[in-house]
């Protein structure tokens, strides 16, 4: 196997288009983090895009960030933090789950796993905030897309496009975000012993008040050392949250209630309460918000916490061949919806569609695109669906 | 401005045409007269016109469908339309296309509090959504100036902003999922209910496509809860500078406002004449600042805002205390288009997006610019997000006005682009802009972008002649061009 770490723009082109005369695929990959994720890979060589580091724009006053995409996320958050600013997604690190090292991803990982905490609710994910790029598709070419301001409409998305297309379509170099400023006071209420049911028509009420939630999950008491726990985020100005939080309170009386820090969010938007379910297959599943309660309620041997507003399912299953692949999208099916197998041994991702598979013409459709941006398949091939 | 040669084979069989559409139609969806069919011969940007070949005007998705794989099967153009509201051509007929209107396509069919979304047909206008939630406290975010007439399929098509995207974004941020009719008639859904489609991103794409990659059928958009207050701060600098360093300061200060817009002297007092929205006239420049939230934020955050105000040189102030109040300073912004127009024959609006910072340095050059073309200039800006619309003033009866008129045009938009921002903010590429698109993008750039084109549509046949400068057939953009293969870099670091 031969690993090559192109150090620029220029030698990324060299090393695709170089793969591409070979016609020898290649494996993408930023710091590793996520390579458990998705079908396993299908490749002699890898392309290791750590080389393609660095912040090379920071403007703090026109909440813009420009940086290499084997830029270290812990970098960039650090020089956001220090600016008072952070990126809206909340990206979370999912090391803990899959049992690798956590801290160590890069911003060319999140993007093109197209990732997002609890805020994915209202500040969207990773889409919602990329503002350009420049990449390298699997035709060996540079090419950009977008720009560095918010409001853009010049040509199509294409930053929509390679978020979430887990470097099958082309190997980023550079990602311009648009970054926010960090809130000055924040606070979490939990609702506690509601059942899921219960949760969602609650986490439902509250998102549906003028009190600003900005993030809702639930726990049930299986993942949680006491009662089930339901938690409601505010964010904002000291006075203001403390106020709405007030109002929320006296909107669930008499439920019992209490506080928790912000640290709480970080777990939940990365799996935690599931990592320690070693042995089990873990489901990302997202659906309407009414539709979570189902899915769990679908699966008495498994376990599972809620988080969106009851919009994304985890899911942790004892492991069985077919991961109950089946069985779960039937249910997912009826909602709308999808759902990705986050972990798994590899013979199963190798033999279970890791991502919801597309049908009939969305199918067609999505292998015409691939086929477009890499029309000879050497980049990830089969990591997202069998055969593309 | 160039469109592709009409195809005379097309344009003969004219009738022919019509009445395949009319065996799919009810009869009175296809308008064949010539008078009729000048009612659709242009859209916002009214210096362009064009006859379409027909306007066919489907009332369902089937029927969409059908129309859709005929003229894929004929090799008949489409040119989808809903309000016809567009400001940059991206509904200007074709003289050998279909112009498919999708007004008919106009119910709201599932509204779901608790999941917060509602489920609307694309003909269905923007103020219609918020309008048909708004008794149970909720809206549709997005607001274009345009909201009481554009259709929410065109807010799709063209990722429409608004003035308060600010804080809640775009058209692309707002909505979950579409039903949509592919060129060749199948029907596909992308996203739902639930957030983030599985697989590629389409819906992302789909989200400011122009009408080029589908026809949308229905649209799933987020709904939210309206917030408890609203307060609007009406802010005067004595010049453009201290104007745009007060919303620098602003939004270093953390604060993001639902909505921060400035207008220059000229709009201010176009507006004030319009609508007497009581703007002050002596002063440069006019910023608009909205907060929202509970009584406690809002008392907060206007009390800032006030402050860093007058740290960047504002000569007055003022905070709305009423609803009325909020909604009448807000009256002369939303009317400023319509009151450029009363102080000139004519007008043409410009939409470049730049880095905040520059703008001084863009409203200095613009005014350079305006002496040298002898036309006059207004400016409203969505500040916040650096969206500019300069409204270049001339007289459609002088011969030459309007070449000129496009040519300042034009320059503005190469200055946006050369102080690092972008052609088009939110009104879209269309035809306006898209021979400018090279100043943007080289051609590899543009080639990738069509080769997503080619995946949906790869005869050409939605919308062609927009967004692109020039089309390239699909069959040689698939090609693949090995270059080289072995080692040109031979420092590429390999382990």
């Amino acid at each position: 196997m031969t690993v090559l770490r192109p150090m620029d723009e220029a030698q990324l082109v060299e090393a695709v288009a170089g793969a591409l005369a070979r016609k020898a695929p290649l494996e993408l990959v930023g710091a590793g983090t996520k390579r458990a994720i998705g079908r396993p890979a299908q490749t002699g060589d890898r392309l290791d895009l750590s080389g393609l580091a660095g912040i090379s724009l920071y403007e703090p006053a026109e909440l813009v960030l420009t940086a290499g995409a084997g830029t270290q996320l812990a970098e960039i958050e650090a020089a956001l933090a220090a600016q008072g600013q952070c990126l809206g997604f909340a990206p979370p690190d999912y090391a803990r789950l899959l049992g690798a090292e956590p801290g160590n991803q890069t911003l060319g990982g999140v993007v093109a796993a197209n990732l997002a905490g609890s805020a994915r609710l209202t500040a969207g994910a990773a889409r919602d905030h990329v503002l350009g790029f420049r990449a390298v598709s699997g035709r060996g070419e540079a090419f950009k897309s977008g720009g560095r301001v918010v409001k853009n409409v010049t040509g199509y998305d294409l930053s929509k496009l390679l978020c979430g297309s887990w470097g099958t379509l082309a190997a980023l170099s550079e990602i311009t975000v648009k970054v926010l400023p960090r809130t000055e006071a924040e606070t979490t209420l939990l609702l506690h012993g509601l059942d899921a049911e219960a949760a969602v028509a609650a986490m439902s009420r509250a998102l549906g008040s003028p009190l600003g939630v900005v993030a809702a999950a639930w726990l049930p008491e299986a993942l949680t050392s006491g009662d089930s726990v339901t938690a409601l985020r505010l964010e904002g100005l000291e006075a203001s949250v403390e106020f709405r939080a007030a109002a929320l309170a006296a909107l669930f009386a008499p439920v019992p209630q209490s506080r928790i820090a912000a640290a709480f969010w970080r777990g939940i938007g990365n799996a935690e309460p599931l990592a320690t379910e070693t042995r089990s297959l873990v489901w990302k599943i997202s659906v309407p918000p009414a539709a979570g309660p189902a899915v769990l309620a679908a699966f008495p041997e498994g376990k599972g916490f809620l988080d969106w507003g009851g919009g994304l399912v985890w899911l942790a299953l004892p492991p069985t061949p077919d991961a109950s692949a089946g069985r779960l999208r039937a249910i997912v099916a009826r909602s709308g919806g999808h759902a990705t197998l986050i972990r798994a041994p590899a013979e199963i991702r190798a033999a279970v569609a890791v991502f919801e598979p597309p049908g009939g013409a969305l199918a067609a459709l999505t292998n015409r695109v691939k086929h477009g941006f890499d029309p000879e398949t050497i980049l990830n091939p089969g990591r997202l669906y069998a055969g593309m | 401005m160039k469109m592709p040669t009409p195809d005379a084979a097309i344009i003969q069989r004219r009738r022919a045409i019509a009445e395949a559409l009319r065996r799919i139609l009810p009869l009175e969806s296809v308008i064949d007269d010539e008078d009729e069919r000048r009612v659709y011969e242009s859209d916002g940007l009214t210096a362009y016109r064009e006859l379409p070949l027909l306007v066919a005007l489907p009332s369902s998705t089937a029927e969409v469908s059908a129309v859709l794989a005929y003229c894929n099967e004929h090799g008949v153009k489409i040119v989808p339309r809903g309000a016809g509201t567009s400001l940059s051509g991206g509904a200007l007929p074709l003289a050998d296309g279909v112009t498919l209107g999708l007004a008919k396509l106009n119910r709201v069919l599932d509204i779901d509090y608790a999941g917060r979304t509602a489920v609307v047909q694309p003909g269905v206008t923007n103020l219609g959504i918020t309008r048909a939630v708004e008794a149970q406290g909720f809206y549709y975010a997005p607001d274009p100036s345009s909201q009481i007439a554009c259709t929410i399929g065109g807010n799709v098509a063209e990722n429409s902003g608004g003035v308060h995207c600010l804080k809640y974004g775009l058209t692309t941020n707002n909505v979950l999922g579409v039903e949509m009719v592919l060129m060749d008639g199948q029907v596909i859904r992308l996203g739902g209910r639930h957030l983030d489609a599985g697989g590629y991103d389409l819906l992302g794409v789909m989200v400011g496509s122009e009408g080029l990659l589908g026809v949308v059928t229905e649209v799933t958009v987020r709904i939210l809860p309206r917030p408890q207050g609203l307060r609007a701060v009406m802010i005067g600098f004595p010049s453009n500078e201290q104007g745009g360093d007060c919303v620098a300061a602003i939004i270093a200060a953390g604060i993001i406002p639902a909505g921060m817009e400035m207008m220059d002297r000229p709009a201010i007092h176009a507006a004030e004449a319009f609508v007497k929205a009581g703007y002050p006239l002596d002063v440069e420049a006019l910023l608009l600042v909205e907060l929202d939230g509970p009584e406690v934020e809002i008392a907060e955050l206007t009390a800032r805002v006030e402050a860093i105000a007058t740290e960047n040189g504002a000569v007055s102030c003022r905070i709305s205390r009423s609803e009325t109040e909020r909604l009448s300073f807000w009256a002369g912004r939303k009317a400023a288009f319509p009151a450029v127009g009363r102080i000139s024959p004519d007008y043409y609006c410009m939409d470049g997006t730049i880095p905040r910072r520059a703008l001084a340095t863009v409203l200095q050059r613009m005014a350079a610019m305006s002496r040298r073309y002898g036309l006059r200039v207004a400016n409203v800006f969505h500040a916040g997000d650096g969206n500019l619309h300069p409204l270049i003033l001339y007289d459609a009866n002088v011969p030459g006005e309007l070449d000129k008129a496009e040519a300042f045009g034009s320059e503005i938009l190469r200055l946006c682009v050369e102080v690092g921002g972008v052609l088009t903010g939110e009104h879209g590429v269309g035809v306006e802009k898209r021979d400018l698109m090279p100043a943007m993008f080289n051609d590899t750039d543009l080639d990738h972008q069509m080769r997503l084109k080619c995946a949906f549509d790869p005869q050409h046949l939605l919308n062609p002649g927009k967004v692109f400068p020039q089309l390239r057939r699909c069959a040689e953009l698939g090609r693949v061009h090995i270059h080289g293969g072995e080692t040109r870099f031979p420092e590429l670091p390999r382990f």
